[in-house]
Parts: structure tokens; C-alpha cells; sequence
């Protein structure tokens, strides 16, 4: 007894993780997986086919190239909108400024179901084609909100005085910007960039509303073909993805203490 | 070194004004800082010293009115044009740089070669060279505080203003950084404007003290001035403590003019009087000037008679509260030098030396 209340908390948290994480192991085990039919979901040999022949599938690598460009277009847009907004909402007081915060917070809030049918009779009342360029109009909506907050934070967080302390140490606004703040707000930035990508690239409800008939994103193709069995190669692009993520956090984590401790040495007074 | 070391000129304000909105800041004061002085601006929050500060400083923009900085108008320049350095009250240390690149910020924005040189040599008078290659957050309160001075000194600034710099720092620590800033500001000679709301911080350690209350400079001068000569009931009660008695006036003979207050008949050195006035006039004695005498003792002028209503002990002195026969107690500090102390109830008679008290004009 004595025991486990000394580790509840270890062994809730290995729970969560194990909950979290049994998804990802399932898609990066089946990825090596020879299926017996044309269903992926049960195992049969192992073989290395699909990591071979990554685009052997037909349509896939196309569907993924898209949403590949979509996301980076998209996070790109919204990221460099964003972080202007992020700042303006953070550091000025100006006329409207609880109305655009609040109204910031509406596409995050808003059923994706809603977002991707309006949008869809706005482009078809305004004349516009479905296809790449609506699909980057959503997703840049969408993704904007999130920029905002996270970089909005980051600029909550900054010491006003700081930007002063360089114009006083003869630096103009610009060399103010370029030295201080934003070495400091990046972080922030970064963040938001990589959240606007990911929302963007694996983005299937509002995407299949403005998409229209032959534009297929990555997501639209895995639903597609999971209706008549996901090729294997789709569990090879999940592994990617992930083991990508991850090592793009772990690389964040470590630049990021490595930056906080300046040096080598960690003493403090 | 000997040529930059040579402040350029004289800080020189002239009808500074600030609003903000209907809120009148700073209203329109007049002040000069002479090259090479340490200056202490003094008050209490609100009185508009940190706006003249930052009006200096160049991050807030006057109202109207003008800075000149030697003969130099500089009214319009931006902050980051302006020879002048400040120690923030945050300190505002940039984190993401170490304690050298904070330092040799403004010297590389001016395109020093020997920016680390310079730097190494100003973390060595605040005694920091061992830190240089720390970050901020890794430095204590009161060696952050240091580095904001010395990123502020190696620039060789005309005016280093200091924020109330030492606010932050708890008693024993502001105490040392006092003692350092003296040394170090007549090590480099560079002028320095100290902004505080702390009297005892002010008259330590500056030569000429400025007093501000809402918007308006009340008294300029050394401390030992403003602390035995003040010109309002306001310095005369924000720097150390005061009595104020009414007065009127009933006759001058020579260097003593005579008076009454509630009744009672006082001298007062005719050299303190104002010029502009004999009426509406107000007596001031610092409790340390009052004595508790013995009724045979003859030596003071000025005599009161009142009852002690409260003695406190405080190892070097006692201070009583002395009630006069009008309702007004009388704060009196005597030294623990052997004589007889009074207990609560004890009727006393309290004495004073007429050149040791000042007039002041009635507050309103």
C-alpha cells in the first residue's frame, strides 16, 4: 500500500504515455507489415516493402507533395500575419483591440464542420474555383488564430523596458527589433510556425469542403483509400511524420537549454 | 580617455511639461545639472520625477518646454541619439545575451573596435569581470544591478540617469551599492541624475538635491541646506521630520525678530524670515534642535511647556510626543547622553536655540 502511494503519480503518468503513445507504435509496427489482404489491420510477415517503395501506391506521394506545399504555404502566411498581429495586439492599445482579441479566438472555437461549409459558399457565391488556392485561403485562416495566440504570449511575457534599454544604448527601432526582440519572441514564433503546420497538413474536414473534385491532399487520400484499405505505405508516411516530430521538438529542447545556459557553467550565486 | 572623461556640458531644463490626458505630470519645471555633479531628484511616486527622467532619457516625449544638453537643444533627438545612458529600475538586462554582450551593447551600436576591451575594463569597476560570460539570470539582484550600471558607465555617457536603481535590493545591499556608487561616479566623473523616493538615499549620497512634489520642483539645493533651511512645509516634512508652529509676528530688533505662537512669545533669527511675507508664516523645529529642560535651566530663548504623552527608547536617543496646552504634540528627539529622562505624564518644559529653527510659508 505504502508502495503504490508512493508511485501513484509515476504510474498514472507511464498510463498516460502508454495510452498516448500505443497509436503511434501500432502505425510504425504495421508500416513493416506484408498485410494477407487488403486490409492492413491485421499481422502477417514482416517485410520491408513499403519502406522500399514509398510511392508505390498510386496517388499518394502526389496527394503528399500537395499537402506538404499547402502546410508550408500556408504556416509561412499565417506565421509572418500572425506575428505582426501577435504584436500590434500585445504592445499597443488602439481603438478595437478587445474586439479583434476576442474575435482572434472565433476560428479556434468555430466546429470545423461550420468553418469548412461557410467557407465553401463564400468561394462559390464570390465566383472562386475550388482547389489549392481555397484550400491555402482556409488553411491560413485557421492556422492564423493559433499564431497569434502562441507568439501573443511570448510578447505578453517581454519586458517592455528591454526595447527601451536598446534605444537607450543608441540602437534604432529597427536594430532594436532586430537584436532584442526578436531574438527573444522567436522561440514563440517558432512554435507557432510549427503548430500552423501541423494543423495545416493533417487538416481533412475544412480541406474537403474547398478542395473540390480533383484536388486530394494527403489526409482526403488516406480516408479515400482507407474505405478500400490503406495501403501500407500510409503507415511509413505516419512513421516519418512522427519520428520527425520528434525530433524536431528534441532539437528545440536542446538548443533551448543550451541557450539558457550561455556557457558551460551552471553555477549560480 | 582624459578628453571623453571631460563631460561636454551642462544639463539644462527649461519649462518641462508633461500630460498625459488631463493628468499634469510634470508642470513646467526649470533645473540645471552641472556637469560632472551627482543629482538626486527626490519625491514621493507620482510627483513626476520618473517622467522627467524618461524625458531626458528620450523615451517619453514633452509636452512642452526644452532640454539642452550643453548648448546643444535636444529636445527633439530620439533616445538612441542622445549621449545619455540609463540604469533601469528593472534593470532590464537583455537575457538572451551574456553579461559582456549586454555591456558592449551600446559600444558596438557605436561601432567601438575595442568594445571588449572597453567592456572588460567597466566590468571590472562594478567588480564583475569573473561573470562576463554568464547570462543575466544567473547573477544575483545586486550584481544584475551592477551590470545595468556598467552597460550604462562604458558608453562615457554626458548624463547617467538611474532609475531608482537600488529598490530592489534590501537594506544592507543598498547600503554597499550607495558607497559604490559614489566611488564610482567619482572615479569616471560623468554627471549623474538619481531619481528616489528615498530622503536619507538622496541626501547621502548626492551633492545637490532637487525635491519634487506633483509636477513642481518645491527646492533645490546641497542637503544640509534643504534639511536646515527648507523653503516649504512640504521639503521641511518629506526630508527628515518637522514641528510646525504658527507664527505671528510682532516686532525685529536687529538680527532677532519677535513673535507669537497660540499665545506664547518666541524669537526667531530675522535672517530666516521671508522677504515676500510676515503673514501666513509658519515656525519649524526638527525634533533633534528640541531639548527637555530643567525649569532652573536658563540657556535657551525659546521656551514651551507641555505634558509627554509617549516616550520611545531607541538606543542612541529617546523621542517623545510632548502634548502642548493647544492639542498640538510636539516630536522631540534627545540624545541618551546621561541626563534625566521624562515618563509618560510628566509635565516638561521643551527649549530651543532661535538660530536653530527656520520659517517656512503656511502649506495652500
Amino acid at each position: 500500500m505504502g508502495w503504490l502511494r508512493r508511485n501513484l503519480v509515476v504510474i498514472v503518468g507511464v498510463l498516460v504515455m502508454v495510452y498516448i503513445l500505443i497509436p503511434n507504435l501500432v502505425v510504425t509496427v504495421f508500416s513493416f507489415n506484408k498485410p494477407g489482404g487488403r486490409y492492413n489491420y491485421q499481422w502477417n510477415s514482416f517485410s520491408l516493402d513499403a519502406w522500399l517503395n514509398p510511392c508505390a501506391s498510386a496517388g499518394m506521394c502526389d496527394a503528399l507533395g500537395l499537402s506538404l506545399w499547402v502546410a508550408v504555404v500556408a504556416a509561412g502566411v499565417a506565421t509572418v500575419i500572425g506575428t505582426m498581429a501577435a504584436f500590434a495586439l500585445g504592445r499597443y492599445r488602439f481603438r478595437g483591440r478587445a474586439a479583434t482579441n476576442l474575435l482572434v479566438f472565433f476560428p479556434m472555437a468555430t466546429p470545423e464542420v461550420v468553418m469548412g461549409s461557410s467557407l465553401l459558399t463564400l468561394f462559390v457565391a464570390m465566383g472562386i474555383p475550388s482547389g489549392q488556392v481555397t484550400i491555402l485561403i482556409a488553411h491560413i485562416l485557421f492556422t492564423l488564430s493559433f499564431v497569434i495566440t502562441t507568439v501573443k504570449a511570448r510578447v505578453a511575457s517581454l519586458d517592455p523596458s528591454l526595447e527601451q534599454a536598446a534605444a537607450d544604448l543608441y540602437a534604432t527601432p529597427a536594430q532594436a527589433f532586430w537584436r532584442v526582440t526578436f531574438p527573444l519572441v522567436a522561440p514563440g514564433i517558432g512554435a507557432g510556425a510549427l503548430l500552423a503546420f501541423a494543423l495545416s497538413f493533417d487538416d481533412y474536414i475544412v480541406t474537403n469542403f474547398n478542395a473540390g473534385a480533383t484536388t486530394v491532399t494527403f489526409p482526403m487520400f488516406v480516408w479515400g483509400a482507407s474505405q478500400r484499405g490503406a495501403p501500407v505505405q500510409v503507415n511509413v508516411i505516419g512513421t516519418v511524420m512522427f519520428f520527425g516530430a520528434l525530433a524536431i521538438v528534441g532539437l528545440g529542447q536542446t538548443v533551448g537549454s543550451r541557450m539558457r545556459l550561455g556557457s558551460r557553467r551552471k553555477e549560480t550565486v | 580617455m582624459a578628453a571623453r572623461l571631460k563631460a561636454s556640458g551642462d544639463l539644462r531644463l527649461v519649462r518641462l511639461t508633461r500630460h498625459f490626458d488631463d493628468f499634469v505630470a510634470v508642470a513646467g519645471i526649470d533645473l540645471e545639472v552641472p556637469s560632472g555633479s551627482f543629482f538626486a531628484l527626490l519625491g514621493p511616486s507620482g510627483c513626476g520625477k520618473t517622467t522627467t527622467l524618461r524625458m531626458v532619457a528620450g523615451l517619453e516625449e514633452p509636452t512642452s518646454g526644452q532640454i539642452f544638453l550643453g548648448t546643444e537643444d535636444i529636445t527633439a533627438t530620439r533616445a538612441y541619439q542622445r549621449k545619455v545612458n540609463t540604469v533601469f529600475q528593472s534593470y532590464a538586462l537583455f537575457p538572451h545575451l551574456s553579461v559582456l554582450d549586454n555591456v558592449g551593447f551600446g559600444l558596438r551600436q557605436l561601432k567601438v573596435a575595442d568594445w571588449k576591451a572597453k567592456s572588460m575594463e567597466a566590468l571590472e569597476l562594478v567588480k564583475l569581470a569573473d561573470r562576463a560570460r554568464q547570462r543575466p539570470r544567473q547573477l544575483s539582484g545586486g550584481m544584475q544591478q551592477r551590470v545595468a550600471l556598467a552597460r550604462a558607465i562604458v558608453n562615457r555617457p554626458d548624463v547617467l540617469l538611474l532609475d531608482e536603481p537600488l529598490g530592489a535590493l534590501d537594506l544592507k545591499l543598498r547600503r554597499e551599492m550607495q558607497i559604490e556608487l559614489k566611488r564610482i561616479q567619482s572615479e569616471v566623473g560623468i554627471t549623474f541624475i538619481h531619481v528616489t523616493h528615498d530622503q536619507e538615499e538622496a541626501m547621502t549620497m548626492a551633492d545637490t538635491v532637487a525635491v519634487m512634489n506633483a509636477g513642481h520642483l518645491e527646492q533645490v539645493g546641497a542637503p544640509a541646506d534643504l534639511y536646515d533651511h527648507p523653503a516649504t512645509t512640504f521639503v521641511a516634512n518629506f526630508l527628515g521630520q518637522s514641528n510646525l508652529l504658527p507664527l505671528e509676528l510682532t516686532g525685529a530688533d536687529g538680527a532677532v525678530a519677535t513673535g507669537t505662537s497660540h499665545g506664547v512669545s518666541l524669537t526667531v533669527d530675522a535672517t530666516q524670515l521671508p522677504t515676500d511675507r510676515s503673514a501666513g508664516i509658519q515656525l519649524g523645529i526638527r525634533p533633534e534642535k528640541l531639548r527637555l529642560l530643567a525649569d532652573a535651566d536658563g540657556r535657551a530663548a525659546n521656551r514651551l511647556q507641555g505634558t509627554v504623552t509617549d516616550a520611545s527608547f531607541t538606543g542612541v536617543a529617546t523621542t517623545y510626543l510632548v502634548a502642548m496646552p493647544w492639542g498640538q504634540e510636539l516630536t522631540v528627539t534627545q540624545p541618551n547622553d546621561g541626563s534625566d529622562r521624562a515618563r509618560p505624564g510628566d509635565p516638561v518644559t521643551l527649549g530651543w536655540d532661535p538660530h536653530q529653527a527656520f520659517v517656512v510659508p503656511e502649506a495652500g
